[in-house]
């Protein structure tokens, strides 16, 4: 689905309440930007999976890199000393030809280093290398890994991807990771895998911890519970279930105004491939720009202007402000 | 009203301490209490909340506690094994009581 179409779709929702009122109720619209400590990269489309739930809508067939110009103008940003994290993510973000270049350049400036991966895509040829060269950089590995229990896992990523991620644990556990005293943190994301929310943080993170060391002998460093957003091929799965009207209702009844005040929107920049700039990864597969005001191209990006600007919402951000909150970090308030 | 049990009903549980807003309230923090984590998990309790809701035949908590259970990662086939404990213990007291109708028997018949 493109993304006009999905915002007319979620814009159909709206007899239950916009999230811009919701907002302006709490005294937070404009919400707006306080400062830019983390700078997200999409530097791909491509995957190795195409799971039921992508709002990237990545796939294997899909073939957008971000380029090189974009590329050495993202290291040029980062170098800014209010950005402390770099979040590298897709697609598969192992799949751009000049991945391990880029780790390689981030790792020279000494800032927190995230890449977000299937954790699958490493058990392969010629990714497996990867698994010791991120170690080597001190890369904070981010895997997304739907459940522990029942087949929900191999449901929304396909067949036999929840063993191919304990696989790749395993080995990721050999070379330190998630290991004490290591210093080398491998955190798991929890996305709901249907038209329901992500229960407690904490509660999740004890039971996955024990499965996860008890079934099947692995180790994790923390659990982020990410609320599915409504947009992309999971906005399509409650389309055409018959569950988008019952899940913007559990969304908007569970609105939090703690949370909203606490979006990971508010203090990071998201690019895309082509170098465009966005408050989220989520507004970027939209196709919704960051305001006006401010340059709409990471190539005219300045800290400044940026720093304050004004975020640009719709009602699928009530995903990010539902219950304890939700962001690539898992819970916020 | 079109029908007596309607999903949007549940929007409007939290408000039904507008009347008689003392017991309301305290019907609140007790649920709170007694359906939080404590000795037991939250897991836990919310199987236990399924269980009973399904032998109670309350659509409003079947949706709710399904919900929970999903959302809290507990799997198909553990709400199907916490609803047939519900489903024995249904079988169970039913036929313990035939032990009544025994005792009965034994008393009446020559």
């Amino acid at each position: 689905m493109d993304p006009l179409c999905q915002l007319e779709l979620l814009r159909s929702t709206e007899a239950g309440g916009r999230f811009a009122d919701r907002l302006r109720e709490a005294g937070l619209l404009p919400l707006t930007a306080e400062g830019v400590g983390i700078l997200q990269l999409n530097i791909t489309r491509k995957c190795n999976l195409a799971c039921r739930h992508c709002h990237v809508q990545a796939g294997p067939d899909e073939a957008l890199h971000m380029n090189d110009a974009v590329l050495e103008r993202c290291l040029d940003v980062a170098k800014h000393e209010a950005i402390h994290t770099v979040d590298i993510t897709g697609g598969a973000p192992e799949l751009h030809p000049r991945f391990t270049e880029l780790v390689e350049a981030l790792n020279g400036l000494r800032k927190r280093l995230l890449v977000r991966s299937n954790l699958v895509v490493l058990l392969g040829t010629p990714y497996e290398r990867l698994i010791p060269f991120f170690a080597a950089n001190g890369v904070e590995l981010v895997g997304s890994l739907p459940g522990v229990r029942g087949n929900g896992t191999d449901r929304q990523r396909g067949k036999g991807v929840f063993e191919g991620i304990i696989e790749a644990m395993r080995r990721l556990n050999l070379v330190g990771y998630a290991r004490e005293g290591t210093g080398l943190l491998l955190d798991l994301v929890h996305n709901p895998a249907g038209a329901y929310l992500p229960g407690n943080q904490a509660a999740l993170e004890a039971d996955f911890r024990l499965v996860l060391r008890q079934e099947h002998g692995v180790e994790f460093s923390h659990l982020f519970c990410i609320t599915n957003c409504p947009i992309g091929r999971y906005l399509e799965f409650l389309d055409r279930s018959g569950n988008l009207s019952a899940y913007m209702r559990d969304l908007r009844s569970a609105y939090n105004p703690g949370a909203a005040a606490g979006v990971m929107c508010r203090t990071m920049v998201s690019v895309g491939p082509d170098g465009g700039v966005y408050d989220c990864d989520f507004n970027q597969m939209l196709g919704l720009e960051v305001d006006s005001r401010v340059p709409n191209t990471i190539f005219d990006f300045t800290y400044d202007e940026f720093s304050g600007r004004e975020i640009v919402v719709c009602n699928h951000c009530f995903a990010c402000t539902a219950g304890a909150g939700s962001s690539c970090q898992g819970t916020t308030a | 009203m079109d029908a007596y049990y309607d999903p949007k009903d549940l929007e409007d549980f939290p408000q039904i301490a507008e009347h008689a807003s003392e017991q309301g309230e305290a019907f609140f923090e007790y649920y709170s209490k007694a359906t939080s984590a404590g000795v037991l998990t939250e897991r836990e309790k919310s199987l236990i909340a399924l269980t009973v809701a399904t032998v109670r035949h309350c659509p409003y908590c079947i949706d709710a506690y399904t919900n929970k259970c999903l959302s809290l990662g507990v799997s198909n086939d553990e709400m199907m094994e916490a609803i047939h404990v519900g489903a024995a213990m249904v079988a169970g007291d039913t036929l313990a009581h035939a032990t009544q109708v025994r005792k009965i028997l034994r008393k009446k018949e020559m």
